[in-house]
């Protein structure tokens, strides 16, 4: 099965006018068209699943999926009630949806599925599903927009939903269901008088729109906070669609952007945009805001310990969490003896020796690895599962790693990493991991000066794929 | 015609909870009970207005909430499913009810002519809203009187709480005014709970009340200040501190509801009674009566 990935994105507006009153207003209908161009262009696409970020179904415990296979019942807006009922029977990938909800749990999201009749599919998925995907050909998911969600967290929503499309093979397309601005008329309005409730929100929509235009999806992610101040009242959910679609979009800014419509519906900005993944060339990132793999946010408020951090290499989905201790020689507690210096704050060793050893100024560290203390999980990955079978790892979240066991054994010694004086690295992969070793070197050991000497090993005895050897000043002792 | 009157005001939560708790036939999922001092509430309330004789309830719900004004429903019945989006393990009700139609449209009317923005509901495939449902259901189960249920504008997250609470309060005057030259006896219902932050995890049993308390001291706190007004006698007091009650405490009063009651029953100088407190997944609840039928002489 080849890797599945994400074949499209678009953004589309939630009101149900383009579905019940398109013939009332030429904006309306100019958006209408929109959807029905978006449509085609889905259904030549080799598509095989629609991913539906609703920000018009609010949710409080954590992320909800829809998960039964066929929803069906009759949608009626709260507040454009006058323009008619919206009938609606949905194709729904139930085995995704859960899928999904799994690899939510795994990257520490709180989740759940919903697949209850009756269930009140929100208008924003209601119109989106009933104009992109008309004769149902292609299965969809939906997923809600938590209220207290914030941008990790929503982020780590769309790499969860990413690991499942990789796993699984698909052709995805992700959809946002949103409003830009969403300020409306708060009187009812004769449909000829439709128009952007003010100049200030229609400038933003027109600037959030170019981007968009050309592709840089990150960038108004980035923005998200300050759209959201800018031009939209504080309903139950803040602008977080983008956060999410830049999340399912690999964080890019180089996508090619194509707005097909942008009106006013009943004073809010509702627009069709099309984002390929094709690079547009434009747009380098420009990435500030951090890159979240799993989320370990204040949702504890029950249990103390209900969303333990897991390593990153547990969260592939349908790889067999093997257990750290088969994967490697057992440990030992570090040996005590005259000037041993030992930490709880590093990895235990692997063997009976101590992590360091004072002799007169000098203190000689045992080779230090990138295993983590307590949980003895490896940043960047094992190079290597339970079997031997080679894995994909990342050199420099191991050496970074290393870096700061170096750091906290000469912490606890009284030092600093200031006091390194000499290192030697063995590295089992010279080719793949030198370069990568190196950079991280250069941001941080590099800038205290030791000597260095850098070997290639044939292995180390646990999965790790970099290891120091250190001296260091020994601190003054009183 | 007799004049009309409003024999009580109450302010009466909503969260699904409480009807999950009670396993009443209509509601699908099936509970060990939980919540109690709540219910229990709840039931004192509804002893307390056992013997008065009433012909409807006026109730504004939170979670029919709209943006283009203030809405009534506008036919004589409804009736259908109501899942709740947010918690649909524990709210799938089967409801039956049925709308005074007349005195909808006489405060629509009044509020219209008080420059308002109204609108009349009257799609027959429209879904009335949970917490419209679980206060009617917890506040009269048999469901034998006919309410009048009308929209949370949110004027607020337009405006601000200054704005929603001028709005809310000449809506509760007009509405007021309608009852009483209505000639009916009504209840007067505001549906919200005080305090508003949630959990954002449910524990895998939903009714294991050894997992339930308030979100933290300071929503406790805020809670019991406004507790002690509404059993003073402080209407007042509290629609002053509506915009920091409403703030800090994340509160549901954001919806207009208790503005909106305090105005219907003109600012009561009389102690309400607290008939219960609880939390519900960390949010403040409070069910409150004002004897309004004690007290004509305070407001004529
Ligand atoms: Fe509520």
């Amino acid at each position: 099965m080849s890797d599945g990935e994400l074949i499209g994105s678009y953004i589309v507006p939630v009101h149900p006018h383009t579905v019940l009153a398109p013939e009332q207003n030429e904006g309306w209908g100019r958006l209408r068209a929109a959807y029905d161009a978006a449509a085609q262009r889905i259904k030549e696409s080799e598509a095989d699943l629609l991913i539906i970020y609703s920000t018009t179904w609010p949710s409080i415990i954590g992320h909800q999926i829809i998960a039964d296979p066929n929803p069906e019942w009759v949608m009626v807006d709260h507040d454009f009630h006058e323009l008619g009922s919206i009938p609606y029977s949905f194709n729904i990938d139930e085995k995704f949806a859960h899928a999904w909800n799994e690899a939510n749990e795994k990257r520490g999201l709180k989740s759940r599925t919903v697949a209850y009749h009756g269930f009140p599919i929100d208008v924003g998925s209601v119109v989106a599903l009933k104009l992109l995907n008309p004769d149902n050909a292609i299965p969809a998911v939906i997923v809600s927009s938590n209220v207290y969600a914030n941008r990790a967290e929503t982020t780590v929503l769309a790499k969860a939903c990413m690991d499942v499309v990789k796993a699984t093979g698909r052709k995805a397309i992700a959809i946002t269901a949103m409003s830009l601005s969403n300020r409306m008329f708060t009187k009812p309005i004769e449909p000829k008088d439709d128009r952007i409730h003010s100049l200030k929100d229609d400038e933003w929509n027109r600037k959030i729109l170019e981007l968009l235009g050309e592709g840089r999806l990150e960038d108004v992610g980035q923005l998200s906070r300050t759209i959201h101040r800018q031009i939209r009242v504080n309903k139950v959910v803040a602008f977080k669609p983008m956060w999410w679609l830049s999340g399912m979009n690999s964080n890019r800014n180089n996508l090619t952007g194509e707005v097909l419509a942008y009106e006013a519906l009943h004073g809010a900005g509702g627009a069709v945009v099309h984002l390929d993944p094709t690079p547009s060339g434009t747009g380098d990132i420009e990435y500030d805001e951090d890159d979240v793999e799993y989320f370990a946010g204040e949702r504890n408020v029950l249990d103390g310990d209900q969303f333990e951090t897991q390593d990153i290499e547990s969260l592939k989905v349908e790889v067999p969490l093997g257990k750290p201790q088969k994967n490697g020689p057992a440990l030992w507690e570090p040996t005590e003896s005259k000037d041993s210096v030992n930490s709880e704050a590093a990895p235990k060793p692997v063997g009976a020796y101590p992590h360091a050893r004072r002799v007169g100024d000098l203190l000689y560290l045992s080779g230090v690895g990138p295993r983590q203390p307590g949980t003895n999980a490896i940043p960047g990955g094992p190079i290597h599962d339970g079997d031997g079978k080679p894995l994909n790892y990342d050199i420099k979240a191991q050496t970074q790693a290393v870096v700061d066991n170096i750091t906290r054994i000469l912490e606890e010694a009284g030092g600093t990493i200031n006091d390194v004086l000499d290192v030697t690295s063995f590295l089992v992969d010279m080719d793949r991991d030198f370069q990568g070793y190196n950079e991280v070197w250069a941001e941080t050991l590099g800038q205290v000066g030791p000597t260095r000497t850098t070997l290639a090993i044939r292995a180390l005895p646990t999965p790790i794929a970099v290891e120091m050897k250190v001296i260091a000043k020994a601190p003054k002792t009183e | 015609m007799s004049k009309g009157e409003i024999v009580a005001g109450c302010l009466a939560p909503h969260p699904p909870h409480l009807v999950y708790a009670e396993n009443p036939p209509q509601n699908e999922p099936i509970a060990e009970g939980g919540w109690e001092q709540l219910r229990w509430g709840y039931e004192r309330l509804r002893e307390s207005l056992a013997d008065v004789e009433y012909d409807a309830i006026v109730l504004l719900s939170p979670h029919w909430q709209t943006y283009i004004g203030t809405h009534f429903l506008g036919l004589p019945n409804f009736k259908n499913l109501s899942v709740d989006p947010v918690f649909p393990n524990l709210f799938r009700y089967h409801y039956d009810l049925d709308i005074d139609v007349e005195l909808a449209q006489q405060i629509h009317d009044r509020a219209a002519d008080a420059g308002l923005a109204v609108t009349m509901m009257k799609n027959p495939d429209f879904r009335v809203d949970y917490g419209a449902i679980t206060t009617g259901h917890m506040f009269n189960p048999s469901w034998d009187k006919p309410l009048v249920v009308i929209s949370s504008n949110r004027s607020r997250d337009y405006y601000s709480v200054e704005v929603m609470q001028e709005m809310m309060i000449e809506l509760g005057r007009v509405t007021r005014e309608a009852i009483l030259a209505s000639g009916k006896k009504v209840v007067v219902i505001a549906s919200n709970s005080l305090s508003h932050r949630h959990f954002t995890t449910e524990s895998a049993i939903p009714e294991d009340m050894s997992k339930e308390h308030i979100t933290s001291h300071a929503m406790h706190l805020w809670d019991m200040r406004m507790i002690e007004y509404f059993r003073t006698g402080q209407a007042q007091r509290i629609l002053d501190e509506m915009p920091e009650f409403t703030e800090q405490a994340i509160a549901e009063s954001d919806g207009g509801g208790l503005s909106w009651l305090l105005s219907t029953l003109d600012i009561p100088t009389y102690p309400g009674i607290l008939h219960g407190y609880g939390t519900i997944i960390g949010t403040g609840n409070a069910i409150v009566e004002w004897p309004a039928r004690n007290h004509k002489e305070a407001s004529e």
